[in-house]
């Protein structure tokens, strides 16, 4: 397959055909938690397209020049997620720093993209080798990580757009808040399920 | 007692994930069938209460400005622990659960309690509240795969439940049907407590 192929393949699989959030269930908990409002669901979701490209490319490098040769392979999940600690921390300093207004807008929820488990899923995901055998080499990898963020986001920013009508509805009072939320993953996620049949 | 009080809380009234709402993904993932359910239960109960003992013990030596790596790199620790152990004794539930086992380490319950709990209470009650939200959190698992085995498979931990004739709703072991499950029980709970009130 040609490189380009390859890369195509990767962004519909990981956007539509396995999304992170419908059908992983991977980053439920930003999912659900910022996805009141479009502009902080915005700002989460670049947030965690960087963390994750970055995580992406660190962990694959670590793993495959620390871990693999000196057989410390039972350390990768305390090595990974140390990794992403770093990271996340450094973000948080360049966002403070440069974006104030959309540091306040993200409160709490940037340091708690060190415990959303799509960062480290798609770390550990990019050295599982795939249903063929194969794994990803240091450039598809990256492009993993990236596009599987762009399809979190994507999915965020429409959770997001429907909230924000959800709220103009009258419905039940024990309907509120999540689990209006949850059904209405549901009904996204089986509208994704479709993209299942794809042949790529 | 507050021993009991501590270990009880967490069962009902302060449920990680019907009343505190947190640990979504693995809640999800993992509760395709009882079995399933039952051993995501087991394994994050095991950490869930270690990491307390432990971080309750060290809370006095840790800096506060560096507790939260700490408490991750206790958590971690445990997590390979049980990874390891599952892969070798019980390699078939290790392998249907996959991803979510090394994903236990960003379980916002175990973090959570960590924070919110063992970091500030001495080791008998942080054990007696892991064991808690660890039973709470594996009932929760349970109550909603209990519903998606039967609807999506018609059995219940492998043991037939539903005459042959029934057709099994795959849709409720699939994606769609865990968020749709999840949610109607969140409402139901909500609905449970306004009647309280």
């Amino acid at each position: 397959m040609s490189t380009l192929g390859q890369i195509f393949v990767i962004a519909i699989s990981a956007i539509f055909v396995q999304n992170f959030v419908l059908s992983r269930f991977l980053g439920l908990c930003p999912y659900l938690g910022v996805s009141k409002k479009m502009d902080s669901a915005f700002g989460m979701g670049m947030a965690v397209i960087f963390v994750m490209t970055l995580a992406s490319a660190i962990t694959y490098l670590i793993n495959s020049y620390l871990l693999v040769p000196y057989n410390l392979e039972y350390l990768r999940t305390l090595a990974f997620i140390l990794t992403i600690a770093a990271l996340v921390q450094f973000v948080e300093m360049v966002i403070q720093k440069n974006a104030p207004a959309l540091y306040k807008s993200l409160g709490v929820y940037l340091p708690l993209i060190t415990t959303n488990c799509a960062v480290l899923g798609v770390a550990i995901l990019n050295i599982t080798p795939l249903a063929d055998g194969s794994t990803y080499n240091f450039g598809l990898a990256i492009l993993n990580g990236f596009f599987s963020g762009v399809g979190f986001t994507f999915v965020l920013l429409a959770m997001a757009g429907i909230r924000q009508r959800l709220e103009l509805v009258d419905m039940p009072k024990s309907m509120h808040g999540f689990a209006s939320g949850l059904i209405l993953a549901g009904i996204m996620a089986l509208a994704f399920y479709g993209f299942m049949g794809l042949k790529i | 007692m507050s021993f009991m009080k501590e270990l009880t809380k967490g069962i009902i009234k302060e449920n990680p994930i019907f009343v505190i709402l947190l640990g979504m993904c693995p809640t999800l993932a993992t509760s395709t069938s009882v079995n399933n359910a039952i051993g995501m239960g087991a394994a994050a109960t095991f950490v869930l209460v270690c990491s307390n003992i432990i971080i309750s013990l060290i809370k006095g030596v840790t800096p506060d400005k560096i507790r939260i790596p700490v408490y991750v790199v206790v958590i971690a620790s445990f997590v390979s622990i049980v990874d390891m152990a599952m892969a070798a004794f019980v390699p078939d539930l290790h392998k249907s659960l996959g991803l979510f086992i090394p994903l236990i380490v960003v379980n916002c319950i175990i973090l959570g309690r960590a924070e919110a709990f063992a970091s500030k209470n001495n080791m008998l009650n942080s054990l007696a509240d892991g064991i808690g939200m660890g039973l709470g959190f594996t009932l929760a698992l349970v109550v909603v795969a209990t519903f998606r085995e039967i609807l999506g498979n018609g059995t219940w931990a492998g043991i037939k439940v539903l005459p042959q004739s029934y057709n099994p709703m795959l849709m409720a072991i699939l994606a769609p049907g865990a968020f749709i499950t999840l949610g109607l029980l969140m409402a139901l709970m909500n609905l449970l407590k306004e009647r309280k009130q």
